[in-house]
């Protein structure tokens, strides 16, 4: 166990058995665990998949960290990184995946097009930013990242997780029924949002009286 | 060097006189056909001219005179200029064109992409239906007159950056709502979500009996992606299997398609140049080389003398780089994981750096401009490219074989496997290595020379059993072949400008059509342009190797097993940002 | 046949095995230090490279290229007494060649004659759109804008980025790219030379 991370200060351990003892809260023991192994899913989406396999090759080399098992099922899976342009098409897919992996789980979105739908924005098929459907934890400017600022974001993730708190970290809030299930979008005409049913519905009544008139 | 001489002008008007005429728009050329002798026509441009390669089918949209055009770009994979036909229909729907998959059934997916982007029906084609949207979609989106969600302005640069650039983000400002396209009185609650049955009707099923007839056994279907670990991006394939076998195979794509063309018809000419990069996104100096081969053919324009030779450094070093990375995904994928990769991903990042230091950035390198390349190379740099390719490649080269080639295992897995004969390979308009491998020895470096390439002195590297063994190998042969022009390129690049243009960011190309094609290290690049005369193209499409080299999937893999499937994808060298744009 | 190709292959990662040490140890004897040094990473880099590759990123990092690219930065001359002057005249080309569109540009303009004014009132630029192409860089006729070498911005939020977080001074774009600086430099003072001895010239005669 690294000490020095997880044993609070102020505590008098006497001197002969510091070495062997070390107090500190749930919540650091707690968020050492998480952060030294998070595992990826294997999913890679466009060109900034290519800098994420680049970033488990020799020379950045991911494993490092723990973060080195990527698991094809996201049923094993921590953490998924959205590595690339999120596609209508390819959103519920996506959010199918998120929605199976067990809690705690967190969202990285890699690149511009995954943050903020990047230079295919403007696209009848793009998705601006997957933060409209899921969570994100963390986004990484670049287009691409290269690895090492892949690596930097990720470091980055550890430092948000070692400030959460088991009281307050979504997933174990009781009151929030369901708090983690993103609904499936639906590939309609268009890509249909269903949170905003209504909205749409409005919409659509609007063009036929327009059209009608 | 060996550029054919014999090529004798194809004369279609007299050939079917009445039914062909000649286009003669200004900056256009080739010949337009009617509708009704399509057939007849591409049947002796096939068997009387000898066009064998339907290289690019495409779609274009005159909304100003009210017309839908085909385009069709044919080749001889002996060699030489190509063949381009039209055909015209009026801009009423239904329209409806002849499908000529039964003469090129290379023709199969890009006439389904024609269908999706463009809405022009193509009667008697197998398997009429949309490519890269999905069922039930609203609209064909390459038309001229449908817009998207997120649409500002017709052409960049926007009127709204500047001078009053008040930062807005998109979707406040158009929450998906004046152009969202939905048919009337839409109600999203009752909406039936049911679009995969043509796809699995598509799908032959098969019910078989036991030799006595008694039992009868279903096969089954099953769907690999588009999240599997080893689909080489987002790929969806639809399989019916009896057993292990493969009985019937859909590929379905569109998972990453990102509106490459429609945004290209937005952008001005210079603007492509960093979106090509985001097609094939290993070799983004490849895609730079494609695109502004076609632009300078409708300008008209020379290339200084060393950035030619910087360009063919620049796209011989990434080829090597991805045929190292495809040996490397492919032994992942028949199961070794990672050993071969790890060490293919070191000689990768060597390159990468040379591509960083001269472009500044690894992957997308942005750096061919029309008439030239961006910066210079310094004379240190090219120490660097050349201890490189005269020390270090050439040696990890033979390394990976001797890891690699006389492996019972993987000889095992890929000898015989996957057989696609000459005749086949041709008629599905396969190119690249897998054309290679099956024994056609076409290349277009030789068979219709670019840049500079007939300066060069090598051998198109070919192969001639079609197995998945001769795939693997030709990439070996292409590394060597790829080390002998750098070497060349090396002693003799010349020092001079590197630009014959001024820089200038409102480049007007003249009007007419261009078809621009390279060989790119996955088959043959090309880049059809059709400008008015403007700084945006009017029409810009992608003739992607990985697009058409898929339609002969369905041939190589029906009778085979499920398990060396994922093999193949990896063989034919896919990747998802070019296949679905 | 008979297991000898997978025995040679084995051959192959056997010696890959044993090159990391004799390469460590070749370094230990000779009194080098391999790692967390540059020479250390620039011979990871290089063509002799053997032995362990990975660059251990964040304790050591990769000698970035000058040319590399990553955000835009806009650069300021900073004056004797310390005021920023922002090279940027809001002329618009970085925002008319940029290919995604995603500078946007406020010009200023004098509150009295209400012409514009050669300094941008505001300057927005959408991280999460920018696909670090270099264009504006490229194409800045006032070399005001150039691309940064710091990659290293992850966020928790979605960044937009506004002018001040734009600006940074001549002095740290002539730390990153020492060489383009110097050639910009030498440029611009001998088209004031020109200038200068133009408009002497001009002074001459009439005196």
């Amino acid at each position: 166990m690294e000490n020095e991370r997880l044993s609070l200060p102020n505590y008098n351990i006497p001197e002969d058995l510091k070495d062997v003892v070390a107090i500190t809260t749930l919540d650091r023991l707690y968020n050492w665990g998480r952060r030294s192994s998070l595992w990826p899913l294997t999913f890679g989406l466009a060109c900034c998949a290519i800098e994420m396999i680049a970033a488990q090759m020799a020379r950045y080399d991911m494993s490092r960290f723990g973060m080195e098992v990527m698991r094809p099922t996201p049923r094993q899976a921590d953490m998924i990184l959205i590595s690339g342009t999120v596609t209508k098409k390819m959103l519920p897919v996506i959010i199918r995946l998120y929605n199976q992996m067990p809690e705690p789980k967190y969202v990285v979105a890699m690149g511009a097009c995954a943050s903020g739908g990047g230079p295919f924005k403007e696209g009848y098929n793009v998705v601006a930013g997957i933060d409209k459907f899921l969570p994100v934890d963390v986004y990484i400017p670049g287009c691409p990242p290269t690895p090492q600022a892949l690596i930097a974001g990720l470091i980055k993730l550890q430092e948000k997780i070692d400030k959460d708190s088991l009281k307050k970290v979504r997933w174990y809030n009781k009151e929030k029924k369901d708090g983690n299930y993103v609904p499936m979008p639906i590939l309609g005409p268009d890509l249909i949002d269903v949170r905003r049913n209504a909205e749409i519905r409005d919409i659509a009544a609007a063009k036929t009286t327009q059209e009608s008139a | 060097m060996a550029t054919p001489t014999l090529t004798q002008t194809v004369d279609l008007v007299a050939r079917f006189p009445g039914k062909v005429t000649a286009d003669e728009r200004p900056g256009y050329s080739g010949f337009i056909v009617t509708k009704e002798s399509l057939i007849e026509v591409a049947t002796a441009v096939r068997d009387e001219f000898g066009f064998d390669l339907l290289s690019s089918l495409t779609g274009v949209d005159y909304l100003a005179e009210n017309k839908m055009e085909v385009v069709y770009n044919a080749y001889k994979t002996t060699g030489g200029a190509g063949l381009e036909f039209k055909v015209q229909v009026e801009r009423v729907d239904p329209i409806e064109v002849p499908s000529l998959t039964g003469i090129w059934r290379g023709a199969e997916y890009q006439e389904r992409e024609v269908w999706d982007l463009y809405g022009i029906k193509f009667t008697d084609h197998p398997d009429m239906r949309r490519i890269l949207m999905w069922e039930g979609f609203e609209g064909h989106p390459l038309r001229k007159d449908w817009k998207e969600a997120f649409y500002e302005e017709e052409i960049k640069p926007y009127k709204s950056r500047w001078p009053e650039g008040k930062h807005t983000f998109a979707e406040d400002r158009n929450p998906f709502h004046d152009n969202l396209n939905l048919p009337k009185d839409f109600d999203p609650e009752k909406y039936v979500v049911d679009k995969e049955e043509d796809l699995y009707a598509s799908l032959e099923r098969h019910t078989m009996k036991d030799e006595e007839g008694k039992m009868k056994t279903d096969s089954v279907v099953v769907n690999l992606g588009p999240h599997h670990p080893s689909t080489h991006g987002v790929l969806r394939v639809a399989v019916t299997l009896n057993g292990e076998t493969v009985m019937g195979l859909k590929p379905v794509m569109g998972y990453l398609h990102r509106n490459h063309e429609k945004i290209g018809e937005r952008n001005t000419f210079t603007q492509i140049i960093p979106y090509t990069d985001r097609l094939d996104y290993f070799n983004s100096m490849s895609n730079n080389f494609g695109y502004v081969t076609a632009v300078e053919k409708l300008m008209k324009i020379q290339v200084a003398e060393r950035a030619e030779y910087i360009r063919v450094i620049m796209a011989e070093l990434s080829r090597i780089q991805n045929h190292l990375i495809f040996v490397g995904m492919l032994i992942n994928d028949l199961g070794s994981m990672f050993t071969p990769a790890f060490y293919v991903f070191e000689e990768r990042e060597l390159i990468l750096d040379i591509f960083e230091a001269v472009s500044g950035s690894r992957m997308m390198c942005n750096y061919y401009r029309f008439g030239g390349v961006v910066r210079d190379v310094s004379d240190e740099m090219l120490q660097k490219i050349k201890d490189l390719v005269f020390e270090r490649l050439p040696a990890k080269t033979d390394e990976v074989e001797r890891l690699l080639n006389e492996n019972e295992l993987l000889v095992g897995r890929l000898k015989g496997t996957h057989v696609l004969s000459a005749e086949d390979a041709i008629n599905f308009s396969v190119t690249g290595p897998v054309l290679r491998a099956s024994g056609v020895p076409y290349d277009l470096r030789r068979a219709d020379p670019y840049s500079i390439y007939d300066r060069f002195d090598f051998d198109v590297a070919v192969r001639h059993n079609g197995d998945m063994m001769d795939n693997y190998l030709i990439r070996f042969d292409e590394i060597r072949q790829s080390l002998r022009i750098l070497e060349q390129a090396l002693k003799q690049i010349p020092q001079g400008p590197i630009n014959s243009q001024k820089p200038n960011y409102q480049i007007k190309v003249p009007a007419g059509e261009a078809y621009g094609r390279i060989e790119s290290p996955k088959g043959e690049l090309g880049f059809y342009i059709v400008s008015n005369g403007k700084g945006n193209p009017y029409r810009y499409h992608v003739r992607a190797p990985s697009f058409v080299n898929l339609t002969a999937i369905e041939k190589m893999c029906i009778g085979t097993k499920i398990q060396d499937f994922v093999a193949l994808l990896a063989m034919l060298d896919i990747v998802m940002g070019e296949l679905d744009r | 046949m008979y297991g000898l190709g997978i025995l040679k292959g084995l051959s192959v990662t056997w010696k890959r095995f044993w090159d990391t040490y004799i390469d460590d140890i070749s370094w230990a004897v000779s009194g080098k230090k391999r790692y967390r040094t540059e020479e250390g990473i620039k011979h990871r880099s290089s063509k002799n490279t053997k032995g362990i590759f990975t660059v251990q990123y964040p304790e050591e990092q990769l000698i970035v290229p000058e040319e590399f690219r990553f955000l835009p930065f806009l650069v300021y001359d900073e004056l004797a007494d310390g005021t920023k002057d922002i090279r940027c005249t809001s002329c618009g080309i970085c925002a008319k060649v940029c290919p995604p569109q995603c500078i946007w540009i406020v010009r200023s303009n004098d509150p009295v004659t209400g012409k514009p004014v050669a300094v941008p009132a505001a300057y927005y630029l959408d991280a999460d759109i920018c696909m670090n192409c270099g264009f504006c860089a490229e194409y800045c006729p006032f070399d005001a804008i150039k691309m940064d070498h710091n990659f290293d911005i992850a966020s928790t939020e979605r960044s937009v980025y506004n002018l001040e977080r734009l600006l940074k001074p001549a002095s740290y774009y002539a730390e990153i790219r020492p060489q383009n600086f110097t050639m910009e430099e030498e440029a611009r003072k001998a088209k004031e030379a020109a200038k200068a001895a133009k408009a002497k010239a001009a002074a001459a005669p009439a005196a």
